[in-house]
């Protein structure tokens, strides 16, 4: 270890900005942002899932909320959502008097129901797309074998349909990466916030969002290429036969 | 009736800067989508590697990001320009980065690379033959560019152009943050001061999704323009 720390003191040496201090600022805010971003999306994964297929039924009473659920967190904008939320979590009756309130005070947690909520409209909407998808083949051929309707959803519908959102529910991680940027603005400090904070002490906005831009870019090509690999494993059977 | 503890005003304001901010945006996006896709397509080495750094880098950056890079470090910019001008030459001069102008500006710069995407895709789609017979009619490359790929384009280009300007239109939010007065901004300054959140968010969000209607209904029409000769819808 003693040897690391050598190291890095020599590669920050003469350093005003980047010293072990502020890059400890980053690790924090990069820690911060992985929680926000991969705890909203998992949430969210799972919501979408059977408000999708909701979303596709054919009964008005389930498919219209759904549709206005969607509408107005895909037609409005996060931050909008976020304030909301956050200024909005304390006007709950009672609220203050629950186990709930020390982790509803932070801004964590309104930023972490915004994020999901935001996530899993859209979510659901790429996934009504691929339901809706699904070849009229496949689906007669699972009724010609007798399968409920559950069991089709589980067996055929679902797997295709999840493979045909790949590609757009991968723009949706790195959409969702980005927009947790506007976390910092309700106080937190994730990889933004760091670089604000960094900008607003050494008054340095190239230092500090120049190398935040940077960490953020490294994330979303390792999101990129992590998908396109998915994709090649899972849609093999698509690809042109050579 | 729209009083809202006098912010009723104000708010009207900040939904007129945040519809000006973004139409102002799309204009310069058009613009810049319009450039980057001519300089994916040039045979120019240079100008391809030009276009590609701009489209991956402002892609893979958030927006918020983006924008206090060039908000902030750009008035620094700027300032060092200013004040080599005045040791040079002796020219007192100093330009501040006005705040709707810097919006409007980082807006346009980053939705200049989605557009550019989009326009390219567009470009490729449209026959090849249809160019080759302008050609042949002796029409200069502007005229080509004017009356053939450009209307054909289009077609192409719409849904994108509709996607990327529903997306424009939620990141002028950000704006306020930098200290532009839009209405999220005199929202989020009326909720803290009064304690009452929703009587001016929600209103707010509503404004948004009416644009966006508004803008979807726009843009239907407008395609069915486009989409004339192409039979079908």
């Amino acid at each position: 270890m003693p040897d690391i720390t050598l190291w890095f003191q020599d590669l920050l040496a003469g350093n005003v900005i980047f010293t072990p201090q502020t890059l400890g600022y980053y690790w924090d805010g990069l820690v911060t942002t992985t929680q926000l971003v991969f705890l909203s999306l998992v949430i969210g994964l799972v919501l979408a899932v059977p408000l999708a297929i909701g979303r596709s039924s054919e009964r008005r009473w389930i498919s219209l909320p759904i549709y206005l659920y969607t509408y107005v967190f895909r037609g409005t904008p996060l931050l909008i959502q976020l304030y909301i939320i956050y200024y909005g979590v304390v006007f709950f009756d009672g609220i203050q008097e629950t186990f709930l309130w020390p982790m509803l005070r932070e801004a964590f947690y309104p930023a972490l129901i915004a994020f999901t909520l935001n996530t899993a409209a859209y979510t659901t909407e790429i996934f009504r797309g691929a339901i809706k998808a699904t070849g009229r083949g496949e689906i007669e051929a699972a009724r010609a074998y007798g399968m409920s309707d559950a069991l089709m959803m589980r067996r055929i519908i679902l797997p295709s349909a999840f493979r045909r959102a790949l590609p757009a529910y991968g723009n949706e991680v790195i959409f969702m990466l980005h927009a947790s940027a506007i976390a910092s603005v309700v106080t937190l400090m994730d990889l933004t916030g760091a670089a604000r904070f960094v900008y607003a002490r050494f008054y340095a906005p190239f230092e500090a969002f120049l190398f935040v831009a940077a960490i953020y870019l490294c994330l979303t090509f390792a999101i990129l290429y992590f998908f396109r690999w998915l994709e090649k494993r899972l849609l093999a059977h698509l690809r042109p036969q050579s | 009736m729209l009083d809202l503890h006098g912010y009723g005003p104000r708010l009207l304001e900040g939904a007129g800067v945040t519809l000006q901010l973004a139409v102002l945006s799309l204009a310069l996006a058009v613009l810049l989508g319009l450039l980057t896709a001519s300089a994916r397509m040039s045979r120019n080495w240079l100008l391809q590697r030009i276009a590609i750094l701009y489209t991956t880098v402002i892609r893979g950056v958030p927006d918020l990001v983006l924008m206090m890079l060039l908000f902030f470090g750009g008035q620094m910019a700027l300032n060092v320009v200013t004040d080599a001008v005045y040791d040079r030459f002796g020219v007192d001069w100093y330009v501040n980065l006005n705040a709707f102008a810097a919006g409007a500006l980082t807006i346009g710069f980053i939705f200049g690379a989605y557009m550019g995407e989009t326009f390219r895709g567009a470009f490729m789609a449209v026959d090849h033959g249809q160019i080759e017979a302008g050609k042949a009619y002796g029409m200069s490359p502007w005229l080509v560019f004017r009356r053939i790929r450009f209307p054909q384009m289009m077609r192409h280009a719409l849904p994108g152009i509709s996607n990327n300007w529903m997306v424009l239109l939620k990141t002028t939010a950000l704006v306020s943050v930098i200290g532009l007065t839009d209405m999220v901004r005199v929202a989020a300054e009326a909720s803290r001061a009064t304690h009452e959140p929703f009587t001016f968010l929600i209103p707010v969000a509503a404004v948004y999704l009416l644009i966006a209607s508004v803008s979807e209904w726009l843009f239907a029409r407008l395609q069915k323009r486009y989409d004339v000769g192409f039979g079908g819808h």
